[in-house]
Order: structure tokens, then sequence, then C-alpha cells
């Protein structure tokens, strides 16, 4: 795939708490480059779909908010996890380990045992 | 939980926008920023870092869009813009919205207020278990449909019948609660031992009645509805087992009755006493004074217990052929009894309201009609702007929703003032029992309805001008900008709607003037008496302190005497009776040297003293009036009504003729010694029946009624003879002093059809007003958009006249054709109406003649004023307009 793919929103709620887990308190910039990265640029995320994704988790209460200043000394609104936003982040991986073990079954078929 | 959370959280975002807005923008701009400096950082140039910082972003505007559409919830942001705006709208036409939510207001009040006693009288099932099962059950006569039960007949209904899981009887009855200084007379009834177990109602505190406690000779014991309790014993917890002297006899109270008991039939029955069967009228079979009701086994239906117990009276008339002759069994449902006679009044009456209501609908919705087409321009402008037919269309339902709330709600309002000012125009009498009109609105049945009524309404504003307005072609008509097209269009449906609106009127207005006929027939009925000037009181005489009757009959004459002696007095009479009442209180009686087959000749006895007939001013055709003389030691005597005369002694002079019991037993044979007119015995709507007066002396009774009649205002006589009964006898009960006429128009027949006519007439005239109103807006809406035309047709040379006999024509057209309308709904609606006229024909041609000749007047009247305008229209000026 050479076009960059946009994020879905189901799975998005899950890589930004685990960007923010992996890094602590952080930026929207820095958590839209982190996950730029990590998917080894394969993903592209604009303010469109990140900011109101943030402030979703922000209202179901898994992150909190609150302004300081960046590396760079530029004045910025950092993101940090909650307890609830831990506990969800449990939950999403179990769920989500559950669901991609099931379909890689799918996708790869091991031979019925004769 | 998350979600309720996220919920709560949008809500809130509803507030404090300004703050948010500027946050965005800092955490954007520092998210630009950061970008930038990586872009630098990366070896960009200046010019090429903004650049794919700023296509990185995907368009900040459209995130910024998102961004707050998650923050808080646009839907409800939207509902909230649009309530102000419609709000706004609303005031910005106070003359609008006032007559709108005044309309509103008044016909859902109007409405609703009928619902909430429909709802009481017929839909809410009767308190007591199973109540569908419990029936009416009683004997029938020829004359009565529904005649008394005799004791011993009951006894072998109760015995022989298969299709009664119990059977239990009831009758009237009356108490003198001794107090120590004077004697309170207190409304009671008695019934059968099983009676309170048939309707499925225990006591709420103390016992039942047991099996047998009916029977005579059982000790005397009472059980008190809750508001006797209250009121005569303040509510005292150890009220059970105590002994009150009821009419000079002690009685134990064994039970007090639930709060929520009620029985309509004996609705202000205060003390309920075992029937005891002793009197001499339960020990006779040919006397009559019990109605039974009974509950059904399981699967039984309502026929086949008629069938069941019509097989068993004939049975017993074969047994008993002297007291049982054609004596019969009727069964009707309980409710049926309780709720039946006031039902096509209450129907009538709703319909009315609704009709009210639909009326004011229709008006709002001509007037949303052309309110819309001024609002044409402002929605083409708004839909080409960007704003979604959906979003236009939204704006619509919540204006109407606004409308409605605002007017329904007052409307609601109103309805509880309304439902209790109602209750306070029914005569006590009717609401004895009946807790159900003085409950308040809020039933299940009531909320539904109005929900109901208010998601009707939204959608009808919603709809009329939306439609209206073709929201799709907006964008032609902001092209346009044209008047023509769109003006025909509304002509058409607000014309018709106009339409609607006379015929509604027209239909109200004939059921007004039939009722109000009806009101007028009833009151002129002939009563054969003069009512003014007539004071009346009913009066109990204990049997303890009076046990013969000559003791009664002197007690009485003292009693005449000395009231006769009170200032003013003219003359004083009294009566088992009074008249205006109710055809009842019957003998059977036989001629002596006619031919007899054993039928019952069916006539209204009462007793009365020598001056009573005068007293009334009832004309005395031939013979003479008793004397007070004429006591049991002389030969007795009788004076019959002009009926009684007309049905057995047709061509022939009844005086001197001698009649008796069924068996003609000599003590019973009286002589006709005097023919008076019909007194109206009867209330006013039913016939007059043959009649009997026999003199109060040779037949004398403990409770009677006293009238007097003097020279000046009949009630202020009345504390006077109050006192002196008082003085003469402290223990002797006196009930309902009043005066006749206040007796003859409480009386139901007349209450009911005034109440109805008063009620229907107000209908009525509001419904014109709406109908007039609404005519003259659709006649001046004309004119003012046909200003062009007329203005050519002026240019052209035509008259002032013949264009204003063009405007009248088309005002004369709608009217005609709601007229027609009306008419038709008209003669439907009066023939359901067919049963609560009185002396008139639901097609009674003078009334349906002046209410459409008043309503064509009215109509072209309301038309002539802008046909006039319109006619005065200046040509230069109207072609200068356009």
């Amino acid at each position: 795939m050479g076009e960059k793919t946009d994020v879905w929103q189901g799975t998005l709620a899950l890589m930004v708490l685990k960007t923010i887990e992996a890094m602590g308190p952080l930026h929207g910039y820095g958590i839209a480059r982190r996950i730029e990265q990590i998917s080894g640029d394969q993903l592209s995320l604009n303010y469109g779909t990140l900011y109101p994704a943030l402030l979703k988790l922000e209202q179901e209460g898994a992150i909190a908010s609150e302004w300081g200043t960046s590396e760079n000394n530029r004045k910025a609104k950092f993101y940090k996890l909650t307890r609830a936003g831990r506990r969800q982040i449990e939950q999403a991986t179990r769920e989500w380990e559950q669901t991609t073990s099931i379909l890689t079954r799918f996708l790869k078929p091991v031979k019925e045992p004769a | 939980m998350k979600s309720i959370r996220a919920f709560i959280r949008r809500c809130a975002g509803l507030f404090g926008k300004d703050r948010r807005e500027q946050e965005i923008a800092e955490e954007f701009q520092a998210h630009v920023q950061m970008q930038i400096d990586e872009n630098l950082r990366r070896g960009m140039t200046q010019e090429q870092a903004l650049r794919d910082a700023r296509l990185r972003s995907g368009g900040l505007t459209a995130a910024k869009e998102a961004y707050r559409d998650r923050s808080t919830l646009p839907i409800l942001e939207d509902l909230i813009r649009d309530t102000f705006l419609a709000v706004r709208k609303l005031r910005q036409r106070p003359l609008f919205a006032a007559t709108s939510l005044l309309m509103l207001a008044i016909g859902v009040a109007a409405s609703m207020t009928l619902f909430a006693f429909v709802d009481g009288a017929l839909l809410q099932p009767l308190p007591y278990r199973d109540p569908n099962r419990l029936m009416d059950v009683t004997e029938t006569t020829g004359r009565f449909r529904r005649a008394n039960l005799s004791y011993l007949d009951y006894l072998d209904w109760k015995k022989l019948n298969r299709v009664f899981n119990s059977f239990d009887a009831y009758t009237g009855g009356g108490y003198l609660l001794n107090t120590g200084t004077v004697s309170m007379p207190i409304p009671a009834a008695r019934v059968t031992d099983g009676f309170f177990r048939t309707l499925g109602v225990t006591p709420a505190l103390g016992r039942d009645f047991y099996a047998g406690e009916d029977l005579p000779g059982k000790p005397d014991t009472v059980i008190l509805t809750d508001a006797a309790w209250h009121k005569r014993f303040g509510g005292a917890k150890d009220v059970i087992g105590r002994t009150v002297r009821l009419s000079g006899v002690p009685h134990t109270i064994v039970g007090v009755l639930p709060s929520s008991f009620q029985f309509a039939p004996r609705g202000d029955a205060e003390l309920w006493t075992p029937l005891h069967a002793s009197s001499s009228c339960e020990t006779n079979r040919a006397c009559h004074d019990l109605y039974g009701v009974g509950r059904l086994r399981e699967g039984i239906t309502m026929q086949a217990a008629l069938a069941n117990l019509t097989s068993i009276a004939a049975e017993l008339e074969r047994r008993y052929p002297g007291s049982n002759r054609e004596q019969g069994a009727t069964v009707q449902p309980l409710a049926e009894l309780i709720a039946g006679d006031v039902r096509p009044i209450l129907l009538m009456l709703l319909c009315g309201g609704a009709l009210l209501l639909l009326i004011a609908c229709v008006n709002i919705a001509s007037l949303l009609l052309a309110h819309s087409e001024s609002r044409r321009r402002e929605l083409a402008v708004r839909s080409s702007l960007g704003a979604s037919r959906g979003r236009l269309l939204s704006q619509f339902v919540t204006e109407a929703l606004v409308l409605v709330i605002a007017g329904a709600g007052s409307g609601f309002l109103l309805t509880g003032f309304a439902v209790r000012g109602l209750v306070r125009l029914i005569p006590e009498y009717m609401l004895a029992g009946r807790p159900y009109l003085e409950s308040g609105v809020l039933t299940l049945h009531g909320l539904v309805m109005g929900a109901v009524l208010t998601m009707l309404m939204a959608a009808w504003f919603t709809i009329i001008p939306s439609v209206h307005l073709h929201l799709s072609d907006l964008q032609t008509s902001l092209a346009e900008g044209s008047r023509g097209s769109a003006g025909r269009m509304w002509r058409r449906l607000g014309s018709n709607l106009v339409i609607i609106e006379l015929a509604i009127a027209l239909v109200l207005l004939v059921a007004a003037g039939l009722l109000t006929k009806s009101v007028s027939r009833l009151t002129h009925v002939e009563l054969n008496l003069v009512a003014d000037h007539l004071a009346v009181l009913d009066v109990a005489v204990p049997a303890y302190r009076y046990p013969k009757d000559e003791q009664v009959t002197t007690f009485t004459q003292r009693m005449l005497e000395q009231l006769r002696a009170l200032p003013g007095v003219v003359s004083i009479g009294l009566a088992t009776d009074l008249p205006v009442n109710f055809n009842g209180n019957t003998d059977w009686i036989r001629f002596a040297g006619k031919p007899y087959h054993g039928e019952h000749n069916e006539v209204n006895e009462r007793d009365v003293t020598g001056d009573y007939l005068r007293t009334l001013k009832a004309p005395l055709l031939r013979g003479r009036y008793f004397s007070d003389v004429e006591d049991a030691s002389k030969p007795r005597v009788a004076i019959v009504n002009e009926a009684l005369a007309r049905q057995y002694f047709p061509g022939e002079d009844p005086i001197g003729k001698r009649f008796g019991n069924t068996d003609l037993k000599p003590d019973t044979m009286k002589e006709i010694v005097g023919v008076v007119a019909d007194v109206r015995e009867g209330s006013l709507d039913s016939p007059i029946w043959p009649a009997e007066y026999l003199p109060f002396n040779q037949n004398p009774a403990r409770n009677f009624s006293v009238a007097v009649r003097t020279v000046q205002a009949e009630e202020t006589i009345l504390p006077l003879m109050m006192s002196t009964i008082r003085r003469l006898d402290p223990e002797v009960g006196i009930m309902n002093p009043g005066t006749l006429n206040q007796r003859i128009d409480d009386s139901p027949s007349s209450y009911l059809h005034r109440l109805s006519a008063f009620l229907v007439a107000g209908f009525a005239g509001i419904a014109l007003l709406l109908g007039v109103v609404g005519l003259y807006g659709v006649v001046a809406y004309s004119v003012s958009q046909r200003t062009r035309e007329i203005g050519i047709r002026m240019a052209l040379g035509a008259e002032q006249r013949s264009v204003s006999r063009l405007i009248l024509r088309e005002a004369g057209r709608l009217t005609a054709a709601g007229i027609a309308g009306g008419l038709v709904c008209a003669l439907f609606a009066t023939t359901l109406m067919k049963k609560i006229l009185f002396g008139v024909t639901a097609w009674d041609v003078p009334t349906l003649a002046s209410v459409v000749v008043f309503l064509a007047v009215v109509s072209l009247l309301a038309s002539y004023i802008p046909a006039r305008r319109a006619a005065r229209v200046n040509p230069v000026e109207a072609l200068r307009t356009e």
C-alpha cells in the first residue's frame, strides 16, 4: 500500500492510550507523531481525527489534560492517563488480542488433525 | 457508564463556548508551531515548513468543526437555538402569539376537562373486585323498567338462581343520630349480610356483617363509612364496639369502610346497617323496597342471567298470582346503572370540546399559513446559504412545539381550574358517592390523552406550513420572488380551512340551539302548580317517640298549626313526596264495580294534608279538597288526578266512585271526592302518571315533606320553620330546607339539560367567533393579494360596486360551502343527540333555519369590511405597489 491509510475509529482510542502509557504525559502533536512513527508512517493523523478522539477520551474520563510547556518551550496541552484509562487499556488490549487471534485462525487455517 | 459520563460532559459543553474556542485555537496553533519547528529542524525552508505543516493538519476549519461537534451535542444545540428563535419570532408578533395561545389553551382545556369527566364516569373501572361481573338486578313491571325487588322475591331469587356467585340486596334509609340536644338526620342504607362481600369490599377497621346478621331479631349493628367515622366520631381508633343511638335504638359499631369505598346508587349513605327484614313492607311479597346486586358466576353472560331470573320470575308469578302478576326481571351491569344516564350527555360534551379544539387548531393553522407566506423569502435565503431541508424542517418542528407546549401547557393548567369549577356546578346529591368527579385530571388516561393531543397538534402545526412551502423548491421561489402562484395556492388551502371552521361552528350552533330549546321546553313544561313562594323541608318523626299512628297525626297537626301561625304564611301542607321529584311510591288499586282480572293498576300514591294541594295551587277540576278532620275515624276518601280519571273513567264522572286494594278489602275502600289537574310528580322530562292523593290523617307517615306558601321571599322563613319544629320536639329530624324552585332547578333532568346547554352554547359562541374571524382573515388576505388585479380592473373601468361584489362573491362561496358542509354534519350529529333532547326533534327546522341565517349574516358582515376596503382601492396606488 503506497497510500497512507486513515485511522479507523475503534482502534485510534487504544493507540492513543498506549502511546500516552508508553511516553507519559504528552501533547497532541507528540501523540500524532508517535502514532505515525510506530505505524511506520503508514498512518496519517489529521487534526480532525485526532483531537475529537482525544476529547472523547477525556469526556469518558480515560485521560485528563493540562496546559504545560513543551521541550521546545512552546505552550501546549498535555494529556495523561487516569486510572480509568489504565483499566480501559487492559480491557481493550484483551479484547483486541482475542479478536486478532480468532481472525488469525481464519486467515491462516491450521490443518485439522485427521 | 463511560458513555453516560461523556454525555453529561457534552451537555455541560453547551456552556463556556468562548473559552473552549480559544483553547482549541491555542492547541492547534501549538500543534502547527511544533510541526514547523520540526520541519525547520529537518532542513526545510521557512516557506516549505509552513506549507507542509498546513497540509498535514488536514484543514483547520473542518478540524475545529469536528472538535466542536464532539464537545457538545449538536442536535441539542440546534434545538436550543431554534427554540430561542421560535420564541423570539412569537414575541415579534404578540397578537398572533396571544391569540394562538389563547385559542389552544381554551381548546385544550375544554376537551381535557370533559375528558376528565368522561374518564372518571365512564372509563375508570368501579372500585370493586372484578367490577365487570357485578350486575344490577331488579324486578320489572309494566310501568317501571327497573322496579324495586320485594324481600320475599329476593329470597326466592337468591335461592333459585344458578347464575350468581352471590346475590345481595340493599335499600336506602335514614336514622336520627341522637346527640343529646337535637337529632341529626343521617342518610343510611340497609343491606343484606353479604352485600360488601359481593362487591368485594372489606372494612378497613373492624369486621364485615356475618352471614345471617341481616335476619330479623339479630342484634342491631352498624358499619360506618370512612367519612362518617371522621365527621361523626373524629376518626377515633376505638370506635369499634361503641354503641350509638340511631333513631332511639342502640346500635353497636362493628366496622369502618375504607376511604376508597363508594356506592353511587346510595351515594350519600353514611351508615350501613343489616336489613333485619321485619318491617311491614318486607314481610309482604307485594311491597317492593329493595334493589339487588349480583356477582355473575365465571363464564355466565348477562343474557344468561336475565334468562334464568326471568324464568324464576315466571315461576313465582305462577305460584303467587296476586302479588307477582307481570313481575319480570331486569339485569344490567352495575356500571351501567351508575353511569348510564350521564353517558350520552358526557359524550356529547366531549365531542363539543373536541370540536372546539379542532376549530382552534384549524384557525391557528391558517394563521401559520398566512405567516409562512411572508417567510418564503427568508427560508429561500437560508436554504440557498446551505441550510439543509432537514434543518429547515426542524425549525418548523421547533416552532410548532414551542407553540403547542406553551398553549397546551396553559390549557392543562386551565383544566385543573375548570374541573374544580365544573364540580362546583354539580349539585351535592350528584357528587355524593361519585368521588371520581372530584378527583383531578392526573389519571393515567388523562396523561396519555394529553400527550397524544400534544403530539397530534405539534405534527399538524409542522405539516401545514412545511407542506405548503414545498421545502424542495424554495430556490425557485427565491428566483421568482413572486406572489402570484404561491398566493393562489395559499388561498386554496386557507379557504378550505375556513370552510371547515364555518362547518364546525354551524354544528355547534345547531347543537346549542337544540339544547337551549330543550331547556326552554323543559322549564316551561306544565307543572299544574305555582312553584314560587314555596318553602319546603323534609321531616323525619322518630318511631321511638311516636310509635302509634295517632301520635304521629297529633304531632303533625300541632306542627302545622304552629307553622301556619308564622308571619307571612299563606297556607301550609304536607305530603309524603313533593312534586317534580319522581314517579314511584306507587299503589296497586282496583275499582269497585269494574271488571278486574288481576292486573296491577299502578298509580302514584301521595298522602297529603287537606291544604296541601291548595298550597301548591293545583287547580281543582271537580269535587272538593280534603279536610284535616277526615282522619282514621271517618270514611276513607281520595282525590285523583286527571290522568287517572281519563284512564279509568273515560266519559264518566269519577266523583263518588270507590276503589280499594287488589282484593277490595273493606278497610282499604275509599271514595273519590275530587279530581285535581295533573300535578307533575315525576321529573320534568317524564310522563304524567295516574295519581291518587289520600288524606295524611288516614294514612300517616313518619317521613314527609312540608310545603309552606309565603308572602315574603320564601327562603327567609326557613330558619323560623326549623326553630319552630325544634321547639316542638328537638328529636324530630329536619332535612333539606330550601325552596321548591331550587329543588326543581337542581333536579337531575333540569340540571343536566341546563349544564349541557350552557356548555355547548359556550363552545358554539367561541367557535362562531373563531370561524368568523377566520373568514375575515381569509377575505382580507385575499384582498391584499389581489390589490393589483383590482387596480387593473378599476383602471379598466370597473365600478366600486362590482369590485366589492367580486370579493363578496368569493366570501359568499366559502360561507355557502361551510354552511352546506356544516348542515350535513349537523344532521348527523343531532341524530346522535336525540336521547338528550326534550320536546324538540333532532331535525328541528326552525332551529336549523335560524342558525343558517344567523351564520350567513354574520359571515357576510365579516367579509363586508375587507370587501369595502377592496372597493376603495386607488388604482394608481395599487399598480404602483408591484
